[in-house]
C-alpha cells in the first residue's frame, strides 16, 4: 500500500469521527503518514458527520478526500451521497441495519455487516461504529493486535479508560464477523 | 372544521434546530402574534448570529440578518427608515448580551420603539457550547471546563433587572416555556411587546428562558426541569417594568 | 512517532502558544476556531495562565493590547468576521509598535458568509486590514506541524521586532488532525524595556501610545517603522520551492491550495509536464525573489487559492508582469481539486 484513503460518514452520534481518529491512530502508531479531516457544520445534532483519513507510506499532499479508497457508511444519505465516489475497485463497508438498499456499483467490493443490530445484541450499542472498524481492519489485512491495542489507548481518555475493553469486544465482534 | 393551523407568519419549512430546543416554541408564539395582530405585510424581523440565524428562512416577513450582536442598532436603522413598519429582533443571549450589549443598553435608553425577543438558554448553541454571559455560576461549558467561576469570568448578567435601572424602556419582562401554563404566558408577554410597539409606547425586550439539550448534555425533558430548578431561581419570572402602567397607576 | 501526537491545528497553535510561554489568551466562540479557546480554557488554569472569554472580539484584541503593553506573550484568536472587528484594535497594536499574536483560521466572506474554508482575507492580512500605514507578519501554515511551528515563529518574530504577527489558516488547516511533534527549541522572550511594568521611581515613565498629533512626528514615526519592515523583509522572508528548478509552469499557492497543488505537481510530473510550486510561508513579507528568479524560465504562473484572486496581485507584482499569470480558484468555502489544478497545469502547458 502506498496511499489508501477512508472516508467516513453517518448520523452525528453515531462515532463517525471517532472512527476514522482511530484508525489514523493505528496508521501512526505503524509509522505511517496520517491525517484527518472532519466535516464541520452548525446543526448540532442528527446532521451528517463525516470524516475523510488518509494512512500513507508518502508524506500527505492534500487531506481532502474526494475518491476514497474505502467508504464506511452508517446510513443511507451518506451510502446515497458518496456511493458514486469510490474510487473504481474500492471498497464500501456499510451498516446493513440501517441501509436497506444494495450498492449499485459493480466495480467496488461491498461488505454489508448488521452493526447497529449487533451492537444492541451484544449489550453495547453505541459502538457499532467500531464493529465496522473491526471488519475493515479484517478485510484489508490490518488486523493488529498490538497497534491496535495502542491506538485504542490514545483514542481514548484515561478518564474513560473502562471502555477500552468494550471497544476492543466490539472491533473483535467485527472482525469475526 | 380546522381546529389548530400552523400560524401563516411561520414558513412551512424544517427547521434547522435540535430535537428537544425551545426555539420552535418561541418562533411560533411570535408568528402566531404576527398573525392575530394582522401585521404580517407590515413586519421586519432582524435576525442574529448565533443558533437562530437562520430564522430568516422560518418567518414569512421580510427578515434581515444583522451582524452578530448588532440587531437592535440594525432595527433602529429600518424603524427610523420607516416608523409605520413593525421592527422585530430574535437574539440569543451572546448576540443580546455580550458582544451586543452596548447597542442593546443604548436601544433600551433610547426607548427606541421596537421589540426584542432574547432567548436565554445560558450557552452558546451554535458554536458548540462556550460560556455565555448568562451561564450559570458553576456551569460546566466548553470555555469554562471547571464550571463558571465567578472569581475568573464574574456573575451571570440579569438583563431585565439590568435594564430595569434605565428610563428609557416601556416594557420588560421575563417568561419561560418549560410548560403549557408558561407557554400561554410568554406568549401573551410576546404580544404586549408588539402592541407597546404598534401604539408608540417604546423599546419592549421579552426575555425567554429557554433551553439548550444538546449543549446543556441533558435530555429535553430534564433540560425543561433544569430551568426550573437551576435558571428560575436565578432569573426570576415577571414583569420588571411597564413605564405606562406605571405612569397610568401614578396619575390615579 | 515517538514524540508525536495526532492533534487538531486549532490545538497545535494552542498548545505551540503555550510552549512559546504565552500566558494570556483572549477570545471568542467562532466557527472554524472554537478549538483553540475551548483548549486554551482546559490549559491554562493547569498552569497559571489567563484564559479569559471575551464579550466580543473588539474586547479581546484589547485586552492582548493590554498584555502586550505590560511587555508578555499575548494572543487572540478569531475566523473572519471576528477578524474584521478586530481590526481596530490590530490598527492600535502596530500604532503603539506593539508585539502580539493574533491567529485568522478563515472562512467564506464577506459579511457573515459561511464557515467554510477560505483565502479570502488575504488582502485583509497582507495590506493591513485595519487603518493606517502599517503590516503585519503574516505566517501561512500548510500543515498542522506548521500551525504549531509558525505560531512560536509568530512570537519570536513580534518580540524581535516590535510588531503584531498574524498566522493566516482556514477552516481545514484548524479542523484536521495530523501527527505533530511539539518538541520545539524556545528561544526565551527579549527584555522588553518599553513595557509599562511600572516605574518603581527608578525611571522616565514608559508610555504605550497611537496618538501623535504633529504631523512631523507622526511622519517620523512612519518612516522608521517602515525602516523595521524593511528589515523584517531582507531577514524573514519564507517560501518553500517544489520541482521549481527545471519548471516550465509554476504554481503559487499557500496553506491548503498549496497541499492541493502539491497533488496536482506531481500529477503533472508523471504526464512530463515540467510543473512547480512555490509556496510562500510568509505571505507578508511575500516572498518576491523565487518568483523573479522563475520568471526567467516559466511560460506561466498559476495562482491557486480559494479567493477571487488575491495573491495573485503578488504573483504579478514578483515577477513583474514578465509572464503571464492565470488563476484557477473556488471560493465560498469549496476547495479547488487536484484535479482542477492539473487541467489548469495542463491548459497552460499547451
Amino acid at each position: 500500500m502506498s496511499t489508501r484513503q477512508f472516508l467516513f460518514s453517518g448520523f452525528g452520534g453515531q462515532g463517525i469521527l471517532f472512527a476514522g481518529k482511530f484508525i489514523a491512530y493505528k496508521g501512526l502508531i505503524e509509522n505511517k503518514e496520517v491525517s484527518w479531516l472532519p466535516s464541520y457544520g452548525p446543526e448540532m445534532r442528527g446532521g451528517t458527520a463525516s470524516c475523510g483519513v488518509i494512512i500513507s507510506d508518502e508524506p500527505v499532499g492534500s487531506p481532502i478526500v474526494n475518491n476514497p479508497d474505502v467508504l464506511v457508511a452508517m446510513n443511507l444519505p451518506s451510502l446515497d451521497r458518496f456511493e458514486s465516489k469510490v474510487a473504481p475497485g474500492g471498497i464500501i463497508f456499510l451498516d446493513s441495519s440501517l441501509i436497506e438498499r444494495k450498492v449499485e456499483r459493480t466495480d467496488v467490493t461491498v461488505f454489508a455487516l448488521p452493526a447497529t443490530q449487533m451492537a444492541s445484541d451484544n449489550g453495547f450499542p453505541t459502538l457499532a461504529n467500531m464493529i465496522l472498524v473491526g471488519k475493515i481492519l479484517k478485510e484489508l489485512g490490518e488486523y493488529n493486535d498490538e497497534s491496535l491495542k495502542a491506538a485504542l489507548a490514545k483514542v481514548i481518555s484515561a478518564k474513560h479508560a473502562d471502555m477500552m475493553e468494550v471497544n476492543r469486544k466490539a472491533i473483535d465482534l467485527g472482525a469475526n464477523s | 372544521m380546522i381546529v389548530y393551523d400552523k400560524p401563516h407568519a411561520l414558513l412551512d419549512v424544517p427547521l434547522h434546530y435540535c430535537p428537544g430546543c425551545t426555539h420552535g416554541i418561541v418562533h411560533k408564539l411570535v408568528a402566531e402574534v404576527i398573525d392575530e395582530l394582522g401585521i404580517e405585510g407590515e413586519t421586519i424581523g432582524i435576525a442574529p448570529v448565533g443558533c437562530s440565524v437562520m430564522a430568516y428562512d422560518y418567518f414569512a416577513c421580510d427578515m434581515i440578518e444583522a451582524a452578530h450582536g448588532r440587531a437592535p442598532a440594525v432595527a433602529t436603522g429600518v424603524k427610523r427608515g420607516d416608523p409605520s413598519k413593525i421592527v422585530f429582533t430574535y437574539q440569543g443571549d451572546g448576540d443580546l448580551a455580550s458582544i451586543g450589549m452596548a447597542e442593546t443598553v443604548h436601544a433600551a435608553a433610547r426607548n427606541e420603539n421596537i421589540t426584542v425577543i432574547f432567548i436565554n438558554n445560558a450557552i452558546y448553541g451554535m458554536t458548540g457550547g462556550q460560556m455565555a454571559p448568562t451561564s450559570l455560576v458553576g456551569q460546566v461549558t466548553q470555555t469554562s471546563p471547571y464550571g463558571r467561576d465567578p472569581k475568573l469570568c464574574g456573575y451571570p448578567i440579569k438583563v431585565c433587572e439590568l435594564l430595569s435601572e434605565l428610563e428609557g424602556p416601556e416594557y420588560l419582562e421575563r417568561v419561560t416555556v418549560n410548560s403549557i401554563p408558561h407557554i400561554r404566558a410568554a406568549k401573551k408577554a410576546i404580544k404586549k411587546a408588539f402592541q407597546n410597539q404598534i401604539a408608540g409606547k417604546g423599546f419592549s425586550l421579552i426575555e425567554v428562558v429557554s433551553s439548550c439539550p444538546t449543549n446543556w448534555g441533558m435530555t429535553p425533558q430534564n433540560a425543561l426541569k433544569w430551568i426550573e430548578e437551576k435558571m428560575l431561581p436565578y432569573y426570576p419570572l415577571g414583569v420588571y417594568k411597564d413605564r405606562s402602567a406605571n405612569e397610568e397607576g401614578k396619575k390615579e | 512517532m515517538a514524540d508525536k501526537v495526532l492533534m487538531k491545528g486549532n490545538e497545535a497553535i494552542a498548545e505551540a502558544a503555550i510552549k512559546a510561554g504565552c500566558r494570556h489568551y483572549f477570545g471568542y466562540p467562532i466557527t472554524p476556531q472554537t478549538e483553540v479557546a475551548a483548549y486554551m480554557a482546559k490549559r491554562m488554569p493547569k498552569i497559571g495562565g489567563t484564559f479569559l472569554q471575551a464579550e466580543s472580539e473588539i474586547a479581546a484584541i484589547n485586552m492582548v493590547y493590554g498584555v502586550a503593553s505590560a511587555g508578555l506573550r499575548a494572543m487572540t484568536s478569531s475566523s473572519s468576521p471576528g477578524i474584521s472587528l478586530k481590526g481596530e484594535g490590530i490598527s492600535y497594536l502596530a500604532g503603539a509598535d506593539l508585539p502580539a499574536l493574533v491567529v485568522n483560521v478563515q472562512r467564506g466572506g464577506p459579511g457573515l458568509g459561511g464557515i467554510q474554508p477560505s483565502q479570502s482575507d488575504y488582502f485583509q492580512a497582507t495590506r493591513g486590514g485595519g487603518h493606517g500605514d502599517y503590516h503585519l507578519i503574516v505566517l501561512a501554515p500548510s500543515s498542522v506541524q506548521e500551525m504549531a511551528e509558525l505560531t512560536v515563529k509568530g512570537f519570536e518574530l513580534a518580540d524581535k521586532y516590535r510588531m503584531t504577527a498574524m498566522i493566516l489558516a482556514d477552516g481545514t488547516m484548524g479542523q484536521m488532525m495530523e501527527p505533530v511533534d511539539l518538541n520545539f527549541d524556545i528561544k526565551p522572550a527579549p527584555e522588553k524595556p518599553w513595557a509599562t511594568t511600572g516605574t518603581k521611581m527608578q525611571r522616565k515613565h514608559n508610555v504605550v501610545n497611537s496618538l501623535s498629533l504633529i504631523p512631523e512626528e507622526l511622519e517620523k514615526l512612519n518612516i522608521a517603522r517602515f525602516e523595521r519592515y524593511d528589515l523584517v523583509k531582507k531577514n524573514e522572508t519564507m517560501y518553500e520551492e517544489y520541482m521549481m528548478d527545471d519548471a516550465e509552469i509554476a504554481i503559487a499557492a499557500f496553506g491548503i491550495a498549496a497541499r492541493v497543488s502539491k497533488n496536482a505537481v506531481k500529477e503533472a510530473r508523471k504526464r512530463g509536464i515540467k510543473a512547480g510550486l512555490i509556496r510562500p510561508i510568509t505571505l507578508w513579507p511575500f516572498p518576491d525573489a523565487p518568483f523573479k528568479k522563475a520568471a526567467e524560465h516559466v511560460k506561466e504562473f498559476i495562482s491557486v487559492e480559494l479567493s477571487m484572486g488575491q495573491m495573485i496581485e503578488d504573483v504579478r507584482l514578483a515577477s513583474e508582469c514578465k509572464v503571464k499569470v492565470s488563476l484557477c480558484n473556488r471560493v465560498g468555502g469549496m476547495i479547488p481539486s487536484p484535479e482542477q489544478v492539473l487541467d489548469a497545469i495542463v491548459k497552460a502547458s499547451k
